[in-house]
């Protein structure tokens, strides 16, 4: 008994640092309505800025005094980058701003690789804080102790911040209708800097405050955001007492994990996040989400048209050209191509349910992926010929998108979102600690084309062929009944309900064709590698098919496709160089900064402005 | 008369406020009637429960004898019932007939083809309705810059795309010039004389009502306190005192 108390101790310690950050991120989203992916690199931050200080800062009054002014540090960097990356960008496509606030995250991580190395750094311990006490017999860290007690502190302090000051009201008033608050005559621009340097300081505070608990490493961006995430949407997103409830939920119930369960660490939180959101889809104390709600930001979209003649021809002279590659060009060449088809068709089956659909999946990966391992699994383990494993894969990915989606679809936004990430977590720590029969994280190796594909060229054609195939029948889609009917429920759900469209299983069905394309990707990914691991299911890899469809134009049809040659090519080139995250951050910080649109989107604006031709017109 | 909506004892309340208290009336075939009432008076919620867009408290709702009450908005409009919005809700990224033709191949079950482009088919249909609403000339304009009378008339050809038995019509002048709102329901009219629609609307607009319609409700705070031709409404104590105080508006002869 005195155990499991001492155990729930540790828990609530833990949750007094995760409910700081999840608290800061909560009020972001709930006034700018930004995702802020960056949130963790505050965190990240504060604590590294934190043992700097607390180093020149002797004593009781240092240690505590580095961390407020942590606080205010990392707060001062929050409104700089509110300022500078964010701030041109807020006209721009709802959640185009999570793109910018991942290039702030590859930024940071260079930076701080710069400033404080790649070391892991111990934190020091809290003068006179050092020891234990006994509590019914068990040691708890005294550290632990002081948390604790001063977490409801910390509650109380951003409770009377929220409901009894001005900035409280405006905060408030805010996170209900923006439009209003800023016709009301508040500037709109600084509220919004104020509470990203605010959320930002509490996220580099409680990156000091759990000095003494862990530490600082360079890993610590990531490792915090997937946690604090689920603790904003279990909680609801924009509620305070429901990120401070979440927090303790998820930090008692990850110590008990540890504990009773170890295997289960990666994912518990993810499951828990899974099942409150299919319960309560709007989190523990979170309001429902009314469609439309926030209004359309930014220039409406232009009816789409297929391409006319000049399109086709172009499109022909592209496909022709890359059939021409293997009589000339060497291999790397031929293998860059492939990755940048196979990462095309992946973005484009995303782009499918993301513009066209308007259903953000923040967990697209685990179709990918779900494809490449449903082949390489059967190669390895039964021997299926190459032909009849490829096939496997875009059904798999399929059938799991069928389970998935079943959960997902009835949720919107950004629950969705989340819920597709708990989901695509799950997949990937089932591959991760399932080493029977995945082999965790020593992969699948050996999972080669048949004879006749397994040399370079032939394999590139077969790559060109069902890549661009996949891409064209995606785009067909797009034009056909179906995908006009998915368009219709993401315009207006209410119009479409009301003439007769059944939304969500007009989502479902486009949800499910879409997990099938990025199977057909995995498929061919796992072949052209020859191997297959976890990595392909990470949250990264969904994040970058993420970025890539924002970047090209969620807009236009093309954006997913242009988005990620685009990003292949980029990358190829820069990952040759040391600090590639800084230099890739900041391309991806100005194309978002330069091109609102989108790539795709903001060419399409230009030719048309040159061309003189009249907004209006559509042929 | 044969009626082919039959309304009994509709109720709605949230948490203990009784938005729609117990309301009964029908319309009959053929017949253009409407439902009035101060801004609060529960008129919308009438609507969306008759659409399926609430689900009301107690009472039910018969279309055509058979019972819809409760259900799904697409449900009911696959059973004749069109309807227009307040706030009109078209589809921003098409233009204005494909606006239509979506609704067309909702009509014809083409929801889950991927065969066919979409803007190719049941376009002669679409144009068609948008002839009836005068908007052909706009056909290929895209939504998003249509001025706002225009996009009530676009949602009108839209309501009507599966031949509709009933047509709900939710503030159809709201927001329009005068001289528009005449003319709309000039149209809506003369669509109920051609193809023998029924039309339930509300408004707020008096000339339009005692215009148009051959029957008048009056709703005020949840309940109906009227129910007849415009010289019954206009002359009801009830309705000149609760919801249009002592203004001319409703004297015999103020309007020609």
């Amino acid at each position: 008994m005195a155990f499991f108390l001492a155990q729930f101790l540790t828990g609530l310690a833990n949750a007094a640092a995760l409910f700081l950050v999840a608290s800061g991120l909560s009020l972001i989203f709930g006034v700018t309505r930004i995702v802020n992916f960056a949130h963790g690199s505050f965190y990240m931050l504060g604590a590294f800025i934190g043992i700097t200080l607390m180093d020149i800062l002797p004593g009781h009054v240092g240690f505590w005094g580095a961390i407020l002014l942590t606080g205010l540090a990392v707060g001062a960097i929050g409104a700089l980058t509110e300022i500078v990356v964010l701030r041109p960008i807020y006209r721009a496509p709802e959640l185009f701003q999570l793109v910018a606030t991942f290039g702030v995250i590859l930024v940071i991580q260079d930076l701080a690789l710069m400033i404080w190395g790649a070391e892991d750094q111990l934190g020091p311990r809290a003068p006179g804080l050092r020891g234990v006490w006994r509590v019914f017999g068990e040691p708890v860290p005294k550290y632990d102790i002081v948390l604790i007690a001063i977490t409801p502190f910390i509650l109380f302090a951003l409770w009377y911040l929220i409901t009894k000051t001005r900035l409280g009201v405006l905060v408030r008033a805010a996170t209900q209708d923006r439009e209003m608050v800023g016709a009301l005559g508040v500037n709109q621009a600084w509220l919004f800097t104020g509470v990203f340097a605010l959320g930002s300081a509490l996220a580099g505070l409680g990156g000091a405050l759990q000095l003494p608990k862990g530490g600082a490493d360079l890993l610590m961006d990531f490792n915090i955001i997937g946690e604090v995430f689920v603790v904003v949407v279990i909680g609801g997103m924009g509620s305070l007492p429901g990120a401070f409830i979440a927090a303790v939920l998820i930090s008692v119930l990850n110590v008990f994990g540890v504990t009773y369960l170890p295997q289960s660490t990666l994912v518990l939180m993810y499951v828990v996040m899974a099942i409150v959101l299919i319960v309560r889809p709007y989190g523990i104390l979170g309001r429902e989400e009314v469609a439309g709600e926030h209004g359309q930001v930014g220039a409406p979209e232009q009816p789409i048209r297929p391409y006319g003649p000049k399109g086709i021809a172009l499109v022909g002279a592209l496909l022709f050209a890359l059939a021409l590659v293997p009589l000339f060009a060497e291999q790397f060449v031929m293998t860059l191509i492939v990755d940048m088809i196979v990462f095309a068709l992946f973005a484009a089956s995303l782009h499918f349910i993301l513009g066209t659909g308007g259903l953000v999946s923040f967990g697209h990966a685990a179709f990918f992926g779900g494809g490449a391992y449903a082949a390489a699994l059967l190669v390895y383990h039964t021997d299926t010929p190459m032909e009849l494993a490829f096939v496997f894969a875009p059904l798999a990915a399929g059938v799991l998108a069928l389970a998935i989606g079943w959960f997902c679809i009835r949720l919107t936004g950004v629950y969705f979102a989340m819920l597709t990430l708990a989901f695509s977590q799950l997949v990937w720590s089932l591959a991760f600690q399932w080493r029977g029969v995945t082999r965790g994280d020593d992969g699948l190796v050996n999972i080669w084309p048949a004879e006749w594909l397994n040399a370079p060229a032939p394999f590139y054609y077969f790559t060109l062929i069902l890549g661009a195939g996949g891409i064209i029948f995606l785009r067909h889609a797009i034009h056909s009944p179906f995908g006009y009917a998915l368009r219709a429920g993401r315009d207006s759900p209410r119009q479409a309900e009301a003439t007769g469209i059944d939304v969500k299983r007009v989502q479902y069905a486009a949800f499910c064709l879409a997990g099938a394309m990025a199977g057909l990707a995995g498929g061919i990914f796992v072949f052209s590698k020859g191997s297959v691991f976890p990595t392909v299911l990470e949250i990264g890899e969904s994040f970058d098919a993420l970025i890539v469809v924002f970047l090209g134009g969620v807009k236009t049809l093309a954006g997913g496709v242009v988005g990620a040659g685009f990003m292949t090519v980029v990358e190829d080139w820069l990952t040759r160089l040391e600090y590639w995250r800084l230099l890739l951050g900041l391309v991806i910080i100005a194309v978002v900064i330069l091109m609102p649109e989108g790539i795709v989107g903001t060419l399409r604006t230009l030719w048309r402005r040159i061309r003189n031709i009249d907004e209006e017109t559509v042929k | 008369m044969t009626e082919i909506l039959r309304v009994e004892n509709l109720r709605k309340s949230y948490s203990g406020f009784l938005a729609v208290g117990g309301v009964s009336f029908s319309v009959a075939k053929g017949e253009l009637k409407a439902l009035i009432g101060p801004n609060g008076a529960g008129k919308s919620t009438c609507f969306n429960m008759l659409m399926g867009q609430l689900k009301p408290t107690a009472g039910k709702v018969f279309l055509d004898g058979e019972d819809i009450t409760g259900r799904k908005p697409r449900d009911i409009w696959r059973k004749g019932v069109g309807r227009t919005f307040q706030i009109t809700g078209t589809y921003q990224s098409m233009t204005v007939v494909e606006n239509v033709q979506m609704a067309l191949m909702s009509h014809h079950r083409r929801i889950f083809s991927l065969g066919p482009r979409a803007w190719k088919i049941y376009r002669d249909e679409a144009m068609s309705l948008l002839e009836t609403v005068a908007m052909k000339n706009q056909a290929d304009r895209p939504c998003s810059i249509l001025a706002y009378g225009d996009l009530k008339r676009l949602e009108l050809a839209i309501a009507l795309c599966h031949k509709p038995r009933l047509l709900l019509m939710d503030e159809p002048t709201a927001g329009m010039a005068p001289s528009a709102r005449i003319e709309l329901m000039q149209l809506t009219a003369d669509i109920v004389r051609d193809q023998g629609v029924s039309v339930l609307f509300t408004e707020h607009d008096m000339d339009v009502v005692f215009a148009h319609s051959h029957h008048i409700m009056v709703l005020n705070r949840g309940e109906l306190i009227a129910d007849g031709n415009a010289a019954q409404v206009r002359n009801d104590p009830r309705v000149q005192e609760v919801y249009l105080g002592g203004g001319t508006l409703f004297k015999e002869n103020s309007h020609a």
